[in-house]
């Protein structure tokens, strides 16, 4: 293995210019999407009295989560010892950081009163998830930070182990409490699970990884550096161990709930109703999102194609969406059980009359709203590429394979 | 010399009589005043834990006539703005009537749902910045100036009871300041109850269906009425000993 030389991204080229312009564009209507929402107030959204989270939580939730799992891959190295995975670590670390930003400037600029941020950074609820969550938050963005300037400056390089022991621990808590927001939830039928922090953790594992691996593509193919089959092979082979662990959670999550009589309405609705969480959940969160990437991975074909593994980051991000999408929205979707005995024949407020269900389509404010959120993230890690050394010039296997001979 | 000084006994006198008068007008007013602000009842003199607001709903006696709802909505400005229709999905309701029927007995029942004013309210442990918060008499309210419309509240209440402020107001009124972007739900009417005066909802019942009182005070009617008849909490599974409690579910 010979020493890994990091150098920034050339960023002249017409292309480099036309991603950030592109991705400013996106953010540009994510601003005006905002501008749109907070001046009408959220009558213009989807969302209502009933589903009271909408789309732009589905985009701030999977950034937030995915987050934390692309630091898996620094961690790996520093936490784990593992060495294929040291030069890939301060992409990991400061992708972490973006997507987080990303994921959190959604959420503030859907709040109803973003004005307030200073309150809700200032003024906490100790008793409430959320309120630790602010705290996780920001305490992942300064633990990252000197987590990244551990590992990029040499006279700080031999304490970067401790710090990135700090922010793995770090990160594991903040998943948990991610989850938690909905695993607290008691009087929802879909939520109040403890298994919700766990799977929360393990969705960011395969969410955040998906999320690099396309990054890690994208960079060293537009900049024409190598990348060797022996660390793409291993993190392939990483991802599809996280996408299987993803189902098993799900599939635990889904039985504990079917074995609770009382649990049995919000199962039949997601797993067998004739909503379209139900085509959501099988087609986008199982077949699309889960089965076929995890195909992909390791049938021998495809899984020795670049194009394909992208492919399959791409579809194991959809099924990120749609679980998330089943998750909150279709959480909401079906009326609270205040009545558990009784049916509700007539309500001023919604109740869920004779079973109905409540409806939710996203606008498009919110869509380009969570869009934004995506490219605040992307656009940090294409300018921050260009102006520090995150990159190694080459992961060609006779550079980035310990045991290359 | 003059006058004044040749007879200054006469002077101190008058001088002693008058300071008398003014004392004893002064004590008298000062008393007065006294009253009047000990009438007035400082609001944040109100809100004490010896006391708690509770209401039991008798649904037998509920004839489905939605008066409570309308009462509720006229004295808090919840109603359309002039020119206006009314939005089902969005809309702000601070109470409304549901009409169930049982799984097993097919029983009908209609009765009126609005925040249950919980004595562990999980609106009030999930908000990030405390502004859901539970005075001493266990009144349940949102601090419309630091709620930032997370809505987690709305996500958490078991009741379906806050609502999420979707558009500007425009007819506000004075006791109920609402605003755009924040959560808001039934207050009991506080600025009523402070006053010694019964919720809205009510004094709008004809049938006497609700009854207002403090559930610690072991002689009020509610007291005698949740001690002598069988009442439930709605979600009691839940263990959040609501202070709204229903007859004949």
């Amino acid at each position: 293995m010979k020493e890994i030389v990091y150098k920034e991204i050339d960023g002249t080229s017409l292309k480099y210019w036309g991603l950030l312009a592109g991705l400013g564009a996106v953010i540009l209507g994510a601003l005006g999407s905002f501008y749109y929402m907070e001046h009408n107030g959220h009558v213009v959204t989807g969302m209502t009295n009933q589903i009271v989270w909408g789309m732009p939580h589905v985009f701030a939730i999977f950034l937030i989560v995915a987050a934390s799992g692309a630091l898996n891959i620094a961690s790996i190295g520093s936490v784990f010892g593992k060495k294929l995975y040291k030069p890939l670590g301060r992409m990991s670390a400061i992708l972490a950081i973006a997507l987080l930003a990303g994921g959190l400037t959604v959420l503030l600029l859907d709040l109803g009163r973003p004005d307030r941020l200073i309150v809700a950074i200032t003024t906490f609820n100790f008793k409430s998830i959320f309120a630790w969550n602010i705290i996780l938050y920001t305490g992942f963005m300064g633990i990252v930070g000197v987590y990244l300037w551990m590992m990029m400056e040499r006279k700080m390089n031999k304490y970067s182990t401790y710090a990135g022991y700090a922010a793995f621990v770090w990160r594991l808590i903040l998943t948990t409490g991610t989850g938690s927001i909905f695993g607290f939830l008691v009087a929802r039928q879909a939520y109040d699970a403890a298994i919700m922090a766990p799977m929360f953790v393990v969705m960011s594992f395969s969410f955040g990884l998906a999320i690099y691996m396309l990054v890690l593509f994208a960079t060293f193919q537009w900049t024409d550096r190598p990348l060797g089959d022996v660390i793409v092979n291993r993190l392939k082979n990483l991802l599809g161990v996280f996408i299987a662990a993803v189902l098993y959670f799900t599939v635990v999550y889904h039985l504990t709930n079917l074995y609770a009589t009382e649990h049995h309405p919000v199962e039949s609705f997601i797993l067998s109703g004739d909503t379209k969480f139900t085509t959501i959940f099988w087609w986008g969160q199982v077949i699309i999102g889960s089965l076929l990437p995890l195909a992909l991975l390791y049938y021998p074909a495809t899984a020795a194609s670049r194009k394909w593994i992208a492919i399959a980051c791409g579809l194991t991000i959809y099924g990120g969406f749609s679980q998330l999408y089943v998750i909150l929205i279709g959480g909401q979707a079906l009326p609270l059980a205040i009545f558990p005995e009784h049916n509700i024949l007539e309500s001023g407020f919604n109740d869920g009359v004779n079973g109905t269900t409540h409806a939710y389509t996203a606008s498009n404010p919110e869509i380009i709203l969570g869009l934004g959120g995506v490219a605040v993230s992307l656009i940090m890690v294409t300018f921050a590429f260009k102006i520090l050394k995150f990159v190694p010039e080459s992961l060609a296997d006779e550079v980035a394979d310990p045991h290359h001979k | 010399m003059n006058e004044k000084t040749e007879n200054p006994d006469l002077d101190r006198r008058k001088f002693l009589g008058k300071a008398l008068t003014t004392g004893a007008a002064a004590t008298v007013a000062s008393g007065v005043v006294l009253v009047n602000v000990a009438d007035a009842k400082a609001p944040e003199a109100e809100a004490s834990s010896e006391v708690r607001w509770g209401m039991l709903v008798d649904t037998a006696k509920c004839t489905d006539c939605g008066d409570c709802v309308t009462a509720c909505n006229d004295e808090h400005g919840l109603n359309p703005a002039e020119g206006e229709s009314e939005k089902p999905l969005t809309d702000s309701k601070w109470i409304r009537m549901v009409k169930i029927e049982h799984k097993s007995t097919g029983k009908v029942t209609s009765l009126p749902m609005m925040c249950q004013h919980c004595e562990n309210p999980p609106c009030v442990d999930v908000c990030p910045t405390g502004a859901s918060f539970k005075r001493p008499d266990n009144i349940v309210l949102v601090d419309k100036h630091i709620c930032i419309g997370c809505r987690y509240c709305m996500m958490a209440c078991p009741y379906k009871a806050r609502s999420f402020v979707h558009e500007a107001i425009e007819n506000q009124v004075a006791e109920a300041p609402r605003g755009k972007g924040t959560v808001e739900s039934c207050t009991m009417c506080m600025h009523l109850v402070d006053d010694d005066k019964n919720p809205a909802c009510v004094d709008a019942c004809k049938e006497k269906a609700l009854t207002f009182g403090n559930i610690k005070d072991k002689a009020s009617d509610i007291s005698i009425a949740l001690k002598n008849s069988e009442s439930r909490a709605i979600r009691e599974d839940l263990g959040l000993n609501p202070g709204v409690r229903y007859k004949g579910i």
